[in-house]
């Protein structure tokens, strides 16, 4: 096991005025350098787990620590250098009125000097790709455009974790992918932590290890090979199961011969061919 | 009621330096009662012609026919009531035009604005809450209270309580997790049924346009490049990525298997049943021994 880098111990939590806790005893940790996703229907406490992890709320019993600093007010502002958000919509979070002004923005804020800022500007919008619209403005990009700016601010303020809150779930298909194939590199290219929220589950399944929540609590965790061997577990939580393991069991209930739970298309493919038709 | 557009252009900001052509040549007809999903880039022109259908756009050329009203360029448009009654527009998220005290006030404010009777309303509003999944006492509270999928409901049902006969969906689901599309979809579908409703779908979901839409248009940089009957569009898929877009996960799943064994499927296949079922056919032909 790696050494975490994000700690939850026993964590409640409970907005004002509810009867029901939000977050209900969350036990987890994040090693560094992996690719979380955490997933569950809309209500299972995702969001509140996301706008924790950035100190937007605290737990009121139980323990966060990130990067070694307990999830206190004294240490917010340290924690938020270090996890870098990138929210859901496109259009509520892009603050400059070009594209390099946008990532500038962030390190504005944190008084990086001026030529160390130009440089990481640069070097954050080609991390992403998006290198040739430095003076672009943002109604001339696509949604997965939009989030990848989003992304090249966060990263240009060297954080250690990125946390994405539903930040594909608003693309089209081509958008979704863009932005998680930039991800999926800036991981590969830098030790990077990546948290994905998200009830996608081709999201969910290019993750290291997924955690499922449910009313609060965390239901299920394991790898998405274990997760999606879930099933109809997964249709009762109100999420869904990626599309080679439906099939299988269709396939499955009209004998046909399907050995395992297969996961992506092309292995599906080859054990139906091979176990039932080549013989 | 039919709609058609005719050799339809929109062009945004004409006559100013900001000019943009943002449609071009679009033709086609929404005959009554049609399921029809509208698929296209991001950008293609797909919420153009979404706001062609109530005239909330008039075109800058050509014409688009509703019910017995023309709305042609070039004209001044009076009178455009009738038409925003019978056509009803969910547009993309909704849940953000929500405003009023209680869902219920909320969901009666279109119906009310159209000269329906408040006790009408009301009911109507008791009616559409349990429809669209919601329990009754949601009726009383602040619509701001509510979780984002709920406050998605309570605003299509204040777009149905309108009783519209045309129904435009843009991205319905959008960000709704996939039970909630599950069940939006569903109940769209029923309602299209069961009250005969047209309906347009605009989507990114080739799944949805595959399971719920008789026919499809495909745009492509601001005009229809593609129309016909789902099946059709999806049995060739190298056509769909000259325009970017894709096809559902079970038939690229056919091809893919077409491909690696040889054999030839019966039709294109455009549900897991329907695939399952034509496998189990092409096993007991013996497939490619």
């Amino acid at each position: 096991m790696k050494e975490s880098i994000i700690s939850i111990n026993r964590v409640h939590f409970r907005y004002p005025e509810q009867t029901e806790y939000a977050l209900k005893d969350i036990t987890f940790q994040v090693a560094k350098g992996e690719w979380l996703a955490i997933v569950g229907h809309n209500g299972s406490g995702k969001s509140t787990l996301a706008k924790m992890l950035n100190g937007l709320h605290y737990p009121q019993e139980g323990e966060v620590t990130i990067c070694d600093f307990p999830l206190k007010d004294e240490f917010v502002w340290d924690i938020r250098r270090r996890l870098g958000m990138v929210f859901q919509n496109p259009d509520n979070q892009f603050v400059g009125t070009t594209v390099q002004d946008d990532v500038a923005f962030g390190l504005e804020n944190n008084g990086v000097p001026h030529e160390v800022m130009v440089e990481r500007v640069e070097k954050s919008l080609q991390r992403v790709g998006m290198l040739d619209f430095l003076n672009q403005e943002p109604h001339h990009l696509s949604g997965g455009q939009k989030q990848r700016v989003a992304i090249a601010g966060v990263i240009a303020l060297q954080p250690d974790i990125i946390l994405l809150d539903e930040a594909t779930s608003m693309l089209d298909p081509r958008g979704r992918e863009e932005v998680l194939q930039t991800v999926r590199q800036l991981k590969d290219e830098q030790d990077l932590t990546v948290i994905s929220i998200t009830h996608d589950l081709e999201e969910a399944s290019r993750a290291d290890r997924i955690i499922v929540l449910n009313k609060g609590s965390v239901y299920r965790e394991g790898t998405p090979e274990e997760i999606f061997q879930m099933n109809e577990e997964l249709v009762e939580l109100g999420l869904d199961v990626p599309f080679p393991v439906k099939l299988s069991g269709v396939l499955r209930s009209q004998d046909f011969e399907i050995a395992s739970n297969y996961l992506t298309e092309e292995e599906l493919v080859r054990e139906l061919w091979t176990s039932n038709f080549k013989k | 009621m039919d709609i058609q557009l005719q050799e339809v252009e929109y062009r945004y900001a004409a006559g100013t330096p900001f000019e943009r052509l943002a449609i071009q040549d679009v033709s086609f007809a929404i005959p009554a009662g049609v399921f029809l999903a509208v698929v296209g880039h991001t950008g293609s022109g797909k919420s153009t012609i979404i706001q062609h259908l109530n005239a909330l756009l008039q075109p800058t050329k050509g014409q688009v026919i509703i019910g017995d009203r023309v709305i042609a360029a070039g004209k001044k448009e009076k009178n455009l009531k009738s038409v925003r009654k019978k056509v009803g527009t969910v547009f993309q998220f909704p849940e953000h035009q929500l405003f009023e005290e209680t869902v219920e006030k909320d969901i009666c404010y279109g119906p009310v604005n159209f000269g329906v009777p408040e006790a009408e309303a009301k009911e109507r509003a008791r009616r559409l809450i349990g429809q669209v999944g919601l329990p009754e006492e949601v009726l009383q509270k602040s619509p701001f209270d509510l979780s984002g999928g709920q406050m998605r409901r309570v605003a299509i049902a204040g777009v149905l309580a309108m009783e519209p006969e045309v129904l435009v969906l843009d991205e319905p689901t959008a960000g709704l997790d996939p039970r909630g599309r599950k069940e939006i979809m569903e109940m769209f579908y029923t309602l299209h049924r069961e009250r005969g409703l047209s309906t347009i779908l605009v989507t990114h979901s080739m799944e949805d346009a595959a399971l719920y839409a008789d026919e499809m248009i495909i745009m492509h940089q601001g005009k229809v490049c593609k129309q016909g009957k789902p099946r059709e569009l999806f049995s060739h898929p190298e056509e769909l990525a000259a325009f970017g877009l894709s096809v559902p996960e079970v038939v690229r799943f056919q091809q893919s298997f077409e491909a690696l064994s040889g054999i030839t499927l019966e039709k294109t296949c455009l549900t897991i049943e329907e695939l399952a079922e034509e496998l189990a056919r092409a096993k007991e032909r013996g497939g490619a021994k």
